[in-house]
């Protein structure tokens, strides 16, 4: 059992007008097993906090901290972090010329482990995890994203959610620019992993649509950077029908505490 | 085939630099120019460089160059020419300036039966069949070499495995070197020069690939870190011939290839190819030239280099020329070059010249790039090191020319040797 304890996070990103804060006090505690959907519109920050949680050098923790069963997260290198147990499915996933899919992923496996995954099994485990996400074989002599389409790239990063068995996915809008068929299978891939019941998972999206499939126990929803109303998957329906425009930005922090108080109630 | 209004259009320097600080003209073709370069040059002349310096005959065109066996019809260098104005000449050792009578690299070939290896004098009558020196160095290593060697694929021999020439350094006299290589009608053969040790040494290989020939030569720097190497690599294609040609310098602390392809019959095609990885105070030049003055030949550039280290420093220059005559011509250039680190240098300069409008493709690419921080990131956030990193992008870059080399063991000694590199600096 592992526990992801975020706590009143503030991040700032430099920009050429000067420092503008983003995050403005993020709590959050994901545990094993658990599913969490952070909800917000565009530009609320929901993807800051997935990249602050990897580590992108761009944003500046400003004050809070991030801590994974005790281990402070912040002080960790990028890689440290995933090593540690945490991965990332960006919103927009790198291309990477020159590497190709293969050479990637059993690098990453084996510093992952620690050691180098047994050749046959692992290229059987590659094989068996690309076919279930509709995945040609193809694409491992393919560099690292290069020319995949959108929805290729979404489900080369569940692939490696699959074989890496993070402790902690952070999923940020894994689900946007997918067809309903390819949702089903970026899915059922997150359900699959998640089913293994060592991983606990923070699931980023703009649309409830992702939630048919993939069913959170916590519902956060997210506006200029705060997470403004907690609840649990009802919470998610009622977004489904009234949209983010009851949170006017800006108005959200006040009624917060209410907000939460009465979901966690 | 493609009209192009223009009679000729000289297509010359980009202009934003990819890396600031990159101030030379060429080095630095944006990717999005780079991609988009594919397409027939036309429209207007583009604007010249300027070069400062202004001696010698900057810019003109490449068709104007002198040519000649005698040193004495060449002047001595100053820097301010156009094919030396990248190079330091004080590094040079003297294959500029002095007798170049010091020791050659002693030349040892391991060849299969079928192919003829000669020792010879210099009133060979194979001697110039090839190359005629095109710059000071070269004329300096012509007037001075004592004997060369010639090797011979006979007509229609299929040669299995390489043939392997084996130069090795004898020290730092200042020396010349020649070598013939002569891939007769119809044979097949691979060819590698695999240059090691110390040595200063200016050196002329010619090769002559007749007619329905198919030769490649891979020529190989792993000097000493001492060594001072000017190369031209000079060759003439017959009717439907196929030249492969791959440079590849690792080692020296001066290396100088002028690869030059020229065609003399229809359907022949050319590729040149070249790996440079330079690291710290190591200069790497390579300036090549294809002649297109036949209808219909084809041929096909790809350099890359990787840098590291203070003041490494890599050259590239690619001339490409299309003559009035050779319509029907299809030629594609690109240089990619990678910088690892800061306080390296690269240049990057394709110059693409078109006297005809009837060609059916010509383009360049230019680009030089950092090791990209979000490369790094994507990287990172799946578990891998920094430096494993690094390691597996610079990998990836370079694999795209030691796949061209075809012969197993050459390929896995550059990949370790690759390795090496990247593992001598630890940044
Ligand atoms: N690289 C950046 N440069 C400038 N502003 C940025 C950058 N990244 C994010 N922002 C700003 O930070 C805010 C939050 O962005 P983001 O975290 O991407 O939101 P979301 O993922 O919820 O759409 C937005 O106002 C956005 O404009
Ligand atoms: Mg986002």
């Amino acid at each position: 059992m592992s526990t992801l304890e975020i706590k009143d996070l503030h991040v700032s990103i430099d920009t050429e007008q000067g420092t503008k804060e983003i995050l403005k006090g993020v709590s959050l505690t994901i545990r094993t097993g658990e599913t969490h959907a952070i909800m917000g519109p565009n530009g609320s920050g929901k993807s800051t906090l997935a990249s602050t949680i990897a580590g992108h050098p761009r944003y500046n923790v400003t004050s809070g901290t991030i801590t994974l069963d005790g281990e402070d997260v912040l002080a960790m290198t990028v890689d440290e972090r995933a090593r540690a147990g945490l991965f990332l499915a960006m919103q927009y996933p790198v291309e990477v010329p020159g590497v190709s899919m293969t050479n990637f992923l059993r690098t990453a496996k084996t510093a992952i482990d620690g050691e180098a995954p047994k050749l046959r099994t692992w290229t059987k485990d590659v094989k068996a995890a690309m076919a279930q996400l509709r995945i040609d074989a193809d694409f491992t002599q393919r560099n690292v994203n290069e020319g995949f389409s959108g929805g290729e790239k979404k489900r080369v990063e569940i692939l490696q959610l699959e074989l890496f068995k993070p402790k902690f996915a952070i999923l940020d809008e894994t689900d946007s620019g997918l067809d309903v068929d390819a949702l089903k299978v970026v899915s059922e891939g997150v359900n699959r992993a998640h089913a293994e019941g060592n991983m606990g998972t923070l699931l980023i999206t703009h649309y409830t649509r992702i939630l048919r499939y993939i069913k959170p126990e916590f519902v956060h929803v997210f506006v200029d950077g705060q997470v403004v109303e907690e609840g649990g998957p009802e919470l998610a329906d009622r977004l489904e029908e009234e949209g983010y425009d009851r949170y006017a930005t800006g108005a959200g922090a006040a009624t917060i505490a209410a907000a939460s108080a009465a979901a966690q109630a | 085939m493609t009209d192009i209004t223009t009679e000729k259009a000289r297509i010359g320097a980009p202009s934003q630099p990819f890396i600031n600080g990159f101030t030379e003209e060429g080095e630095s073709l944006s990717p999005v120019n780079a991609a988009a370069s594919k397409s027939p040059l036309a429209g207007e002349a583009v604007k010249r460089h300027s070069h400062g310096g202004g001696v010698g005959i900057p810019d003109s065109s490449r068709a104007g160059r002198l040519t000649s066996y005698k040193l004495a019809d060449f002047k001595p260098l100053t820097g301010m020419e156009e094919d030396w104005r990248f190079t330091p000449l004080k590094r040079l050792r003297g294959l500029h300036t002095e007798v170049l009578n010091g020791a050659a690299p002693t030349v040892s070939v391991t060849a299969p039966d079928s192919v003829t290896v000669e020792t010879v004098g210099r009133d060979d009558r194979r001697i110039g069949s090839a190359a005629i020196p095109e710059d000071r160095v070269s004329a300096n290593a012509w007037e001075n070499f004592t004997e060369a060697t010639v090797i011979t694929v006979p007509a229609e021999v299929q040669v299995d495995g390489e043939v392997s020439v084996l130069l090795t350094g004898q020290g730092t006299g200042a020396s010349a070197q020649h070598v013939v290589i002569i891939a007769e009608k119809f044979s097949k053969s691979v060819v590698v020069l695999d240059h090691q040790g110390t040595a200063v040494v200016a050196e002329n290989i010619e090769i002559l690939v007749e007619d329905g020939a198919q030769l490649t030569v891979i020529s190989l720097q792993e000097w000493n870190d001492d060594a001072v190497h000017a190369s031209s690599q000079q060759a003439r294609l017959g009717r439907d011939a196929k030249f492969k040609h791959i440079v590849v310098s690792l080692g020296g602390d001066l290396v100088r290839v002028t690869p030059s392809a020229r065609f003399t019959g229809p359907g022949a095609e050319v590729e040149l190819f070249g790996l440079y990885f330079a690291d710290a105070g190591q200069h790497l030049e390579q300036r090549l030239f294809v002649d297109h003055s036949v209808a219909n030949c084809k041929s096909n550039v790809l350099y890359k280099g990787a840098l590291q280290g203070r003041n490494a420093h890599t050259v590239w220059v690619g001339d490409v020329l299309i003559r009035k005559e050779a319509e029907g011509t299809d030629t594609y250039e690109a240089n990619r070059n990678l910088v690892l680190t800061d306080g390296a240098r690269a240049d990057s300069v394709p110059n693409l010249e078109i006297e005809t409008g009837l060609i059916a493709g010509a383009g360049h690419a230019s680009a030089t790039g950092r090791f990209d921080d979000q490369h790094l990131f994507y990287l990172m956030a799946r578990g891998i090191p920094e430096e494993v990193a690094r390691r597996l992008v610079v990998r990836g870059f370079l694999n795209e020319i030691i796949q061209q080399i075809k012969v197993p063991a050459i390929e896995e000694r550059l990949t370790a040797a690759v390795e090496r590199e990247l593992a001598a600096t630890n940044h």
